[in-house]
């Protein structure tokens, strides 16, 4: 089939099937030049974006929300359209009828709908829950579903945040699919694919794909009906520039209106994007300005989007993230940079419109990639704060050149591949229950296998371990178990129907846990093995605390004494959750991330035995404690470089904090020791990074006086936030952490 | 065998690029605005072999880039030249950039042979005149410029450091005097004024020693900026 929307691109295996790789690697134009050529802001984009920064400011002003529509469930088609501007916009399309408006999403669960509205001062309205009184929500289902044990799992915090009251996320539609193809093409391709599985026997996998893929045409339908109600026909391909950027962002924007989950990414669009734009400026129709301009407002957009949460769910995701991760730059598998003019004019779009959490955006750092990027890279960070890295040449080579990252660190082929989200379990606390012999001492419940509470007056490495090993081996199967209920359950209540209509038909799935609170276990079984380490007890038995005395070894100071034994560590925990079959045959991954949870995971655990007192928060994703470092930030990335990729396929974070003394004297000598810091981490196989370049003093003064900072944005765990969108709680966390100064 | 103080895997501001620093425990002098009093005591340090250390550096290696590589501070390494000779020759062999940071107070056969596998000297020229020197260093300007000439021999680059503490030498006259010093040394490419800070004075009071220029003002990088532009005249 051809269309004169082609008109212009090079032939391909694209045409004929939906492979919008083929398209990217026939079409692009790598770029290796410098930043010179970029625009600055138009007045039209400085205007539009007063009017959204004063939107922002209101929103902020009422403690977070600026307004909630409780009389409709979210949908594709329950909202009128809505605008910033609208005749000063350049791309349309809004969640609701009005922008920062929050829809409520009761899909995933009805009582945290209801929560969310009561915690801003809304209440839901009678219509929706009446529409809902006989409707079945993931969230019910999974409580039908869920053991004693799991629950109490779930009580006693040593699994939380799982995806059983709201949409799941990690899924990433590949929204580019609508703009090269038109939905009617897409339409028509998934007709097929259902009709090829009605030749077969129809077992339960082939019934749900064959249900999955009528919902999936009926919601590429909606899709259509969503923008023809902007004025728009996306029934057909992308004629220009302007157009593949609203077709996407459609695309992505009827997911929102669906989907509520935590995670809802982008992909990797700003090349794709770039293909249009070179086009368009070959066609004479499009300018520099007018270029930057189409993205500004596309990114506008994007940090316009809002869910409705509840408080204990912004305890463990603080700042109202997103996740829009986009994934910047990368090389092909044929050598050449995907870095184009468009990846520079995406992460621009932190000049053009100040520093922003969202979206996140997420260089793919090689080794290879064109000197020049490397460099405008570590600017845009120096002055930012926005940009996290993740390593290109250690993913590529599992995933291809035209994967994205869902949220934070988990990566998958765009369109190929997606993932059941399996948030994480608190592995210090499980740790202390072993001890314990099934006795968790901040929520005073027994869980887990029933043992006597080890009695010695020092703790022995070996005896420690093997009980450390018998109840990993529990909590794995316990753990895999739940999060099958949960996937089981949201595929059948709230199942992704407008992302999985961007996806092939037939999808590698992913089933991704995680663990919090590894350098205190690994700190905490190295003080066992190198120091003494004596046990406390209470009046009741059990052991509360320990009194540790000599040194040793702490993670973050490239010994690898105690590093091996955090490597160690995600290697039993994988290999015990690979033990337990999965739901729809996932493959098992494992992440070292925690968001912002790591301070609620530390408020529920009790003190261990590296000296952290009770209460206190772990540090963040895979980082050192604390100032626990001794030999300066290298010693830290060297630590965190050995664990192993190939046990946390989901992403390994790290979150690095430098002061701009520290990182070199001039701006020069910051931008070429951030590019050697990369170049030197991505080496050693790290996965990771968020990078901060700021002072403790500027944060300080932030806490103090929030109004005077509104745009100060820093990494905190595989994503950004806007500092005056945490908790005081968070914010004094943040401050706490360790900052790399020069001496 | 040699005695270390500590290690900076990011050294960013003791010579070019991205350094690993190793502290060298021991000094002979007493500046009075030392910000390592800690350093001082020989008997401090912790043993380590001159293989121990090159290990540690390697794995950092990854990192250095086109610039980077070792610098040898302290302390003062001049004290353990043959320790340091032994470093850097390793270094050498594994192609790594080698950096000395010293007050240039010592030039035997040893610190000589030391100069011979040095690919960098940043030299501290404390003071412009012998009165100062004699009051606040406890060594010469003349042993430092002594060393200077014969880094001129050898032809070995060298970054010339001034800590710039306020009322002492933050004179136009003495950037003046510096200048006429370095006229005559074109191995010197780089002249870098530090501004001279206080937050060492925790490790006086945990040490429950006097630190000698505590009453003096912190410098800013503003004045210090400022000076340099003497230089560039």
């Amino acid at each position: 089939m051809e269309h004169n929307h082609w008109n212009g691109f090079k032939a391909g295996a694209w045409q004929n099937e939906i492979n919008v790789r083929d398209f990217i690697q026939n079409n692009y134009t790598e770029y290796t030049g410098d930043s010179d050529f970029l625009s600055e802001a138009t007045p039209r984009t400085r205007n539009l974006m007063a009017k959204l920064q004063a939107l922002f400011a209101e929103e902020r002003k009422k403690g977070g929300v600026l307004d909630v529509d409780t009389t409709t469930a979210s949908s594709l088609l329950n909202y009128a359209p809505g605008y910033i501007d609208k005749e000063n916009e350049i791309i349309v399309g809004l969640q609701t009828d009005s922008p920062l408006k929050r829809g409520v999403n009761p899909f995933g669960g009805m009582r945290m709908a209801k929560q969310a509205c009561e915690a801003y001062g809304y209440k839901l309205s009678e219509k929706v829950q009446s529409e809902f009184r006989y409707r079945t929500t993931h969230n019910d289902g999974v409580f039908r579903a869920y053991t004693s044990e799991m629950r109490a799992a779930r009580k006693c915090h040593v699994i939380t945040g799982l995806p059983d009251a709201y949409g799941r996320g990690r899924i990433i539609g590949d929204y580019r699919r609508v703009a090269l193809y038109g939905v009617d093409r897409l339409i028509e391709e998934k007709k097929k694919d259902k009709a090829k599985l009605a030749k077969g026997n129809f077992d339960v996998e082939r019934v749900r794909l064959d249900e999955e893929l009528f919902q999936q045409i009926t919601f590429l339908g909606y899709l259509k009906e969503m923008a023809a109600m902007y004025g728009y026909d996306i029934s057909v391909p992308a004629a220009n520039a302007r157009e593949a950027i609203q077709w996407t962002y459609f695309a992505y924007l009827g997911s929102i209106k669906e989907q509520n989950g935590a995670a809802m990414s982008l992909g990797r669009v700003s090349t794709f994007f770039d293909i249009y734009i070179e086009r368009d400026f070959r066609n004479g129709t499009l300018t520099e300005a007018e270029a930057q301009e189409l993205m500004d407002d596309f990114v506008m957009k994007l940090r316009a989007a809002r869910h409705l949460r509840t408080p204990e769910y912004n305890e463990l995701f603080g700042g109202d993230p997103m996740w829009i991760t986009e994934a910047v730059g990368g090389m092909g598998e044929d050598g050449r940079t995907l870095v184009t003019k468009n990846s520079f004019r995406v992460l621009n779009t932190l000049y053009t419109l100040s520093a922003s959490p969202e979206p996140n955006l997420t260089v793919l750092w090689s080794n290879a990639l064109p000197e020049n990027f490397k460099r405008f890279c570590a600017k845009v960070s120096a002055d930012t704060d926005s940009i996290q890295y993740e390593n290109d040449d250690i993913m590529r080579p599992i995933y291809g050149d035209d994967y994205a990252i869902a949220c934070c660190v988990s990566a998958m082929k765009i369109g190929k591949q997606m993932q059941f989200f399996g948030a994480r379990c608190n592995l210090a606390k499980l740790l202390l229950i072993a001890i314990n012999g099934g006795y968790d001492t901040s929520s005073k419940m027994h869980i887990g296998p029933q043992m006597p509470v080890m009695d010695v007056d020092h703790l022995d490495f070996d005896e420690v371990m093997a009980r450390y090993q018998t109840y990993m081996e529990w909590l794995c199967n316990l753990y895999v178990n739940t999060v099958n209920i949960i996937h089981y359950m949201h595929d059948k209540y709230a199942y992704e129907k407008t992302q999985m209509a961007l996806h092939d038909s037939e999808v590698g799935r992913f089933m991704a846990f995680g663990v919090a609170g590894l350098s205190v276990v690994a700190d905490s079984l190295s003080a066992i093995k190198f120091a003494n380490v004596h046990p406390v007890k209470n009046e009741d038995g059990f052991i509360v605390d320990f009194e540790t005395t000599g040194s040793f070894p702490k993670f973050g100071n490239d010994d690898d004494r105690v590093d091996l034994i955090a490597k160690d560590m995600a290697h039993r925990f994988i290999t015990e959750l690979r033990k337990t079959p999965t739901y729809r045959g996932a493959e098992h991954t494992l992440s070292i991330l925690t968001i912002t949870s790591n301070v609620m995971y530390g408020k529920n655990t009790a003190a261990t035995p590296d000296g952290r007192a009770a209460g206190q928060p772990f540090a963040p994703g895979a980082n050192p404690m604390h100032n626990r470092e001794e030999n300066g930030a290298l010693a830290s990335l060297n630590s965190v470089a050995k664990l192993s990729y190939d046990d946390c396929r989901d992403g390994i974070s790290n979150t690095f904090s430098i002061t701009p003394d520290a990182l070199g004297k001039t701006e020069e000598e910051r931008i070429n020791n951030l590019v050697a810091i990369l170049d030197g981490y991505f080496a050693k196989k790290a996965h990771h990074i968020n990078v901060n370049v700021l002072n403790r003093e500027t944060l300080m003064k932030a806490y103090e006086n929030p109004d005077d900072y509104p745009n100060l944005t820093i990494r905190v765990s595989g994503y950004a936030v806007n500092f005056n969108k945490l908790s005081r709680e968070h914010q004094r966390e943040v401050i706490s952490r360790t900052f790399h100064e020069s001496m | 065998m040699g005695r270390i103080h500590s290690f900076q895997s990011l050294g960013t501001v003791d010579g070019p690029g991205i350094r690993f620093v190793v502290f060298f425990q021991g000094c002979h002098l007493r500046c009075k605005c030392c910000h390592n009093p800690d350093t001082w005591a020989y008997a401090d340090g912790t043993e380590y072999t001159a293989g121990e250390i090159v290990q540690r550096v390697l794995r950092y290696r990854e990192y250095f880039g086109k610039e980077g590589g070792i610098t040898l501070s302290g302390g003062e390494p001049l004290l353990q030249a043959d320790f340091a000779r032994e470093i850097f020759a390793l270094c050498h062999q594994s192609g790594i950039n080698t950096c000395l940071d010293t007050s240039g107070s010592i030039l035997n056969d040893s610190v000589k042979a030391l100069l011979g596998e040095t690919d960098r000297v940043l030299l501290d020229i404390k003071y412009t005149n012998e009165e100062q020197y004699r009051e606040n260093v406890g060594c010469t300007l003349k042993s430092a410029l002594d060393f200077l000439d014969y880094l001129k021999e050898r032809k070995i680059p060298v970054t010339v450091r001034q800590v710039i503490i306020p009322t002492v030498n933050d004179s136009r006259e003495n950037m003046l005097a510096l200048k006429a010093i370095l006229a005559d040394y074109p191995n010197v490419d780089k002249v870098e004024l530090l501004p001279f800070r206080k937050i060492c004075q925790t490790k006086y009071d945990n040490m429950k020693l006097e630190f000698p220029f505590g009453h003096l003002p912190a410098a800013t990088k503003a004045q210090t900026d400022e000076l340099h532009k003497i230089l560039e005249e």
